[in-house]
């Protein structure tokens, strides 16, 4: 027991010492009058090379080139999405954003709670009314969203024109409408190019972890690669990581999504779609920041640079500079109006 | 006086210790990303138990816990290792959802609310039932079917909820009709915006019954005697297969009334991975808080203020330290504990026993 009294005593000190450590970079808490950003992330948090990360990138841009100061907050659960969100919108933050579809009802509810705050959720699911009306999200919420079938319908025509065959394959994770966008942009932007081409579109499965089964994507793969298919868009999550790795087997291409992921598989990514986050959180801050923010649905599509797909020095090899001429012909098309690209079925 | 020095050494001094081995761990790891420690744990305490909202948030986290920490604590005290605690919450929490959407908008509360919270204890009693049986019946080992069973359940209610149940674009059902139970700031407007709901009030209930029923009643004296050695219990009359496969049963139920807090305590709908690890952390909780009811509520409280206090906190430190802080409370408790001291002791005597 005396060993035990002096273990405690002994810790006791050394931990009141350590209370009085104050480190030189100590971050201390915000305060003047900087423009305060908070960003929660979804449960996958940062690190996942898409998504999260793409909201990380925005915010830190902001924090570089306007000034903002950047808080970011990583939930648990489910219940620390709207507390989260609630800690950031109570310090009284000009901005307050949710990455993924999964706040949308956490954000409507406390836009509606802290009307003095601006809210933007990335991927808001918008609601419909049982008339079939879309529910417009609060004044002081901005739903963005993305034109992920604009950026497919390129990398649809690209994987057309570059495939050398008639047969071009599909890879989604999820069977879901979301996922059907990806899908009927890139059937559209293949036909558009070669009306006599056909798309082998396969989906993983049914629920989410259809978005996390690289062994699924690699068998969907195989087959698609085995029936004449040599160019393969995934747009699957994890999923496609087994997809470039048939690619990687059999010597033929794939195409990632919403990221570059071109280091996946060097040389058999032939481009990837890729949905710029960053561009749409980078977009909401400038706008607080000046103060035109307003609430309401915004869509990044091809115009306003939020999706677009990857010619660099990585890829250009692959793509002939034709095919990358009539591509860029196509998004010029598809800005001024003249090409409409369907998003469901 | 000897007695009373063992259990002042046990009972106070060993946690204590405990206590502070994690804390001043946490000062390392706080220092080792630059932060200052007494900022930090300031900061931790004024976003937990500082202003009501974020006490209502530890009320809503510790109600969860608790369910989960008593299902695992009431398996232990059979001598089961209950690890299907995640599956047995998602099994309540859908349980809760489906018998909430099916009633009539119109029923009763006084009705709704039995319903639903019984529903969801059938629905997480049925999952934590089949391990038992097929332990007293075919001795099958309950770790190897709890865990099993967690990937069954959560898979088959992932596939159900997102394609048949699921409002389309998001992983949740539609709101239930009847059977929400309201939230603590109806009645305490300082609670205004956390989740914390009357469903704290029917966990409260659930941890008294369980010691009453552990310490109190035949049956649950016949199932700490097969927890403590089934072979002499057995001996001395007790059928050890029926106290294994109650045991389950209540655990099960008790996990699946944790379902109550977010289905209709909080949203009012099940949404695919609300468990979020609740099941699992429930294991912790036991451990920390020594099987005893009491003991796991206390330990819930605690570990619900890591939780909330991590996000308070998230401002200067990442999530991923506050996870380790979490891992070194529980080892640094589970040193404290009796029994597993004297396990450990007993390991190393063997070990180096066999070195020689």
């Amino acid at each position: 027991m005396r060993k035990l009294l002096f273990v405690l005593g002994g810790l006791l000190v050394a931990h009141l010492a350590l209370l009085l450590v104050h480190p030189a970079g100590a971050v201390r808490l915000p305060d003047g009058d900087a423009l305060e950003v908070g960003v929660v992330f979804d449960l996958g948090g940062r690190g996942d090379k898409s998504f999260n990360d793409g909201a990380y990138a925005g915010a830190m841009r902001a924090s570089q080139e306007l000034g903002a100061r950047v808080r970011f907050v990583e939930p648990g659960e489910g219940s620390d999405r709207e507390a989260g969100l609630r800690l950031l919108a109570a310090e009284g933050m000009d901005l307050v954003i949710g990455v993924g579809f999964i706040f949308t009802d956490d954000l409507t509810s406390l836009a509606r709670e802290y009307p003095d705050v601006a809210f933007a959720g990335v991927d808001y699911a918008l609601t419909v009314d049982a008339a079939g009306n879309v529910v417009a999200p609060p004044g002081n919420l901005a739903a963005l969203k993305f034109r992920e079938e604009q950026g497919s319908f390129l990398v649809g025509a690209l994987a057309a024109l570059v495939g050398g065959s008639k047969k071009v394959g599909f890879v989604g994770g999820m069977d879901s409408p979301l996922i059907h966008k990806f899908e009927m942009g890139y059937k559209a932007g293949v036909r558009h190019v070669c009306p006599d081409c056909t798309v082998i579109a396969q989906y993983a499965g049914v629920t989410p972890e259809a978005f996390g089964n690289p062994g699924r994507g690699k068998e969907l793969a195989l087959s698609q690669y085995q029936q004449g298919v040599n160019v393969i868009y995934h747009a699957s999550g994890s999923t496609g990581l087994g997809v470039f790795e048939a690619a990687r087997t059999l010597g033929r291409f794939g195409i990632g999504v919403d990221a570059d992921q071109y280091n996946e598989a060097p040389g058999r990514v032939l481009t990837s779609m890729v949905k710029r986050v960053d561009e749409s959180v980078f977009n909401a801050i400038q706008r607080v920041q000046a103060g035109t923010f307003t609430g309401g649905v915004y869509q990044f599509g091809l115009a306003e640079n939020g999706v677009g797909y990857v010619y660099d020095e990585n890829n250009r090899a692959l793509i002939p500079d034709s095919v990358h001429a009539r591509i860029e012909a196509l998004r010029a098309e598809i800005i001024a109006g003249r090409i409409t690209v369907p998003s469901t079925r | 006086m000897s007695r009373l020095r063992q259990v002042f050494e046990e009972g106070v001094l060993a946690p204590l210790v405990a206590l502070l081995v994690a804390l001043v761990a946490g000062d390392l790891l706080i220092l080792a990303y630059g932060q200052a420690p007494g900022a930090v744990w300031s900061l931790l305490i004024e976003g937990t138990w500082g202003n009501a909202y974020g006490f209502g948030q530890v009320l809503y986290k510790a109600t969860t816990l608790t369910c989960t920490g008593l299902a695992v604590a009431i398996g232990l005290r059979a001598g089961l290792f209950n690890i299907g605690g995640e599956g047995q919450l998602a099994a309540g929490g859908f349980g809760a959802a489906i018998m909430g959407l099916w009633l009539p908008s119109t029923t009763p509360a006084l009705l709704a609310v039995p319903l639903c919270v019984g529903a969801a204890c059938v629905a997480g009693g049925s999952v934590g039932l089949v391990p038992g049986v097929l332990k007293a019946r075919f001795g099958a080992h309950e770790v190897i079917v709890t865990i099993m069973l967690n990937f069954i359940v959560l898979a088959f209610l992932n596939w159900i909820v997102s394609a048949h149940l699921a409002v389309p674009e998001t992983l949740h059902t539609e709101g239930v009709r009847a059977g929400v139970l309201p939230r603590l700031s109806a009645m305490i407007p300082a609670f205004h915006g956390s989740a914390a709901n009357w469903t704290l009030a029917v966990v409260l209930l659930a941890v008294g019954a369980t010691w009453w029923f552990l310490f109190r009643t035949r049956s649950g004296y016949e199932l700490r005697a097969v927890g403590q050695q089934p072979d002499a219990a057995e001996y001395g009359g007790i059928h050890v297969g029926q106290a294994w496969w109650r045991a389950m049963l209540m655990a099960g139920a008790l996990a699946g009334l944790g379902g109550v807090n977010f289905v209709l305590g909080y949203k009012g709908y099940y949404e695919d991975g609300f468990a979020g690890g609740a099941g699992f952390l429930g294991i912790a909780v036991a451990l920390v808080g020594r099987n005893h009811p009491v003991g796991v509520l206390l330990a819930a409280l605690f570990f619900a203020t890591l939780s909330q206090g991590g996000l308070a906190i998230n401002a200067l430190v990442p999530k991923q330290m506050v996870e380790v802080l979490q891992g070194i409370v529980i080892l640094a408790v589970a040193m404290a504990v009796p029994e597993v001291r004297r396990l450990v002791r007993q390991a190393a005597g063997r070990a180096t026993g066999r070195a020689r």
